[in-house]
């Protein structure tokens, strides 16, 4: 029977991350079609128009267009996925839930962890879904390429969920991805995963280098060109800290208002 | 038992404000576990803003607010209090039975869900879209979740707005039911009759303070009270103590105004033993003396029957 007669003194609860809350959240993600059209659906279609064309072409160190594009389209689809999943804030700012949520003892970092989860899960999910795409259609690498690039693509995502917590957090808008998908279609194009940075011009391709698709494409892309270039780390860690110190402090501005 | 003496609420010298526009102004606010209490005031008096402030979603100016003797949030942190509020909080692309279990995985310990949409009234709609609800059911969900963990405060800002009547019965029954298991409840409204129906203690507030508080008998008492009017000799004053005992008396430039449940009385005693003239006696009704009481210009235009001074 309920005890609210009695007010016991009950211990603080520590307001933490659990399967339920996550579980809920990835089923949201999932169930939404317009998610699942950005990060499986237009991502597949650019591999089916740019990449399938020139699967069989060769790059100068003999590995194949297909390879290539595969990779960065992946690239391209988790940042899209992880972008999306982290500016759902926005909509639950617009609905009243993180306002609800400050009812409950769930704490603010144990809400930023269970979003970046959910943004990693539904970016593995179009990872697997583009290299399941990618296979049919005939592309072929060896495991440690699937592999590294797989995870490289995936974990780079994590960058990209800040970025969309961040302007989550800036826009009041319910509608925050008609405004970040052309954004990440730009970022994508200056990062080189429509095309190769090399055939950009060198005003652009300088430009490429800093922007924060460029560091997380060069290295899933690394497998297959035998590169590797600290100057990547450094551009998905500064990124990264951009990203998230932005998310931060338009969180803490979002909930001083109210 | 231990902590019966401590407070549900205690809000003391609260205020707040918004740019110009001052909100709230010296608010006291005490609160015995297991009261029903109505925040009653008109739209713009300041009820949301005071909610806001006990419940820790904004920052007073001045004042301090404890609930069960801890912090808003330290009492949030331990299920102690919860709250319905007037729009919003809900996520539309779940179902009615999801955010519940999602209300509840955020705490230690709940209630099971199923008991809570029960309670609630609404276990036969778990299974549809919050955004298939219609105003009344997704009340009842800030209900349903507001009961996940049990709190011993529980806080309902306005919780009937756009509901219809059968909608508002059927939400009040709810509430009622649960209040008899003694959980304390605060709720703000500006219906008079909901603040008459479900409250056993009425607070009025008007522009940002407190202007009336008591039992629901007391306040419909002052409510359906008179006014007496009369003009009287400022050397007559000291006789007014012997006056029968009066809601308020107050004397200001040769008249006299008195609010009382018993006017015969105090005509009666003004006539018999003092030098009034002039007296009037205004008949106020409870909603015109709801308005007097909280309204922007506390003037109330109400019938008013005036006796000769040599009437009686």
């Amino acid at each position: 029977m309920s005890t609210a007669t009695v007010v016991q003194d009950r211990k603080p609860s520590a307001g933490g991350v659990n399967r339920t809350f996550l579980w809920i959240e990835i089923k949201r993600m999932l169930r939404n079609r317009r998610t699942i059209i950005f990060t499986v659906f237009m991502p597949a279609v650019f591999f089916f128009i740019f990449g399938l064309s020139n699967k069989d072409k060769l790059l100068p160190n003999g590995h194949s267009y297909g390879q290539y594009i595969l990779i960065s389209l992946t690239v391209y689809a988790a940042m899209t996925a992880a972008t999306g999943a982290g500016s759902q804030v926005a909509v639950e700012r617009a609905q009243g839930w993180s306002r609800q949520l400050r009812l409950t003892p769930l704490l603010p970092g144990a809400y930023i962890a269970v979003k970046a989860m959910a943004a990693l899960t539904l970016s593995l999910v179009a990872v697997v879904a583009q290299f399941v795409i990618g296979a049919l259609a005939g592309v072929t690498m060896d495991a440690q390429t699937w592999l590294t690039a797989g995870l490289v693509a995936w974990l780079g995502s994590l960058v990209f969920a800040a970025l969309g917590l961040f302007v989550g957090y800036l826009m009041p808008s319910q509608n925050v991805m008609q405004i970040l998908g052309p954004a990440l279609a730009i970022l994508a194009m200056l990062g080189g995963l429509f095309m190769p940075i090399e055939i950009m011009g060198e005003t652009f391709g300088n430009i490429a280098k800093f922007t924060p698709a460029y560091g997380i494409g060069q290295l899933a892309r690394s497998p297959i060109t035998g590169e590797f270039d600290w100057a990547w780390i450094v551009n998905v860690v500064i990124w990264l800290v951009i990203f998230v110190a932005g998310a931060a402090m338009a969180f803490r501005r979002d909930t001083k208002r109210v | 038992m231990t902590t019966a003496s401590v407070p549900a609420v205690h809000a003391a010298g609260l205020h707040k404000s918004f740019g110009k526009v001052h909100a709230v102004r010296g608010l006291d606010l005490t609160v015995q576990p297991g009261e029903v209490v109505a925040f009653l005031g008109p739209n713009g008096a300041g009820k949301t803003t005071t909610i806001d402030m006990i419940l820790g979603l904004s920052t007073p100016d001045q004042g301090s607010v404890s609930i069960f003797g801890h912090t808003p949030r330290g009492a949030i942190a331990r299920g102690q209090v919860a709250a319905v509020m007037q729009t919003g909080g809900l996520l539309r692309d779940i179902t009615v039975r999801e955010t519940v279990q999602l209300n509840a995985a955020m705490f230690d310990s709940s209630r099971p869900v199923d008991e809570v949409l029960a309670r609630a009234g609404i276990l036969e709609i778990a299974d549809r879209k919050v955004e298939k609800c219609s105003g009344g059911q997704q009340q009842r969900l800030r209900f349903a979740m507001a009961l996940v963990s049990d709190p011993g405060l529980l806080i309902l800002d306005e919780p009937t707005t756009g509901m219809d009547v059968a909608g508002r019965r059927d939400f009040w029954t709810a509430i009622r039911t649960d209040a008899q298991r003694g959980r304390t409840v605060i709720f703000a409204t500006h219906y008079l009759e909901e603040a008459d129906a479900y409250a056993d203690r009425i607070v009025l507030v008007r522009q940002g303070s407190i202007v009336a508080d008591g039992t629901a008998a007391q306040i419909k008492n002052l409510a359906s009270g008179r006014t007496v009017k009369a003009s009287l000799p400022a050397t007559e004053r000291g006789l007014l103590a012997g006056m029968p005992p009066a809601e308020s008396v107050e004397y200001d430039g040769g008249r006299l105004t008195v609010r009382t449940g018993d006017s015969d009385a105090v005509v009666r005693y003004l006539l018999n033993n003092t030098g009034a003239h002039d007296v009037e006696v205004a008949a106020n009704n409870l909603e015109e003396a709801f308005v007097a009481l909280t309204g922007d210009d506390a003037v109330p235009e109400s019938t008013s029957i005036t006796f000769e001074g040599d009437l009686v």
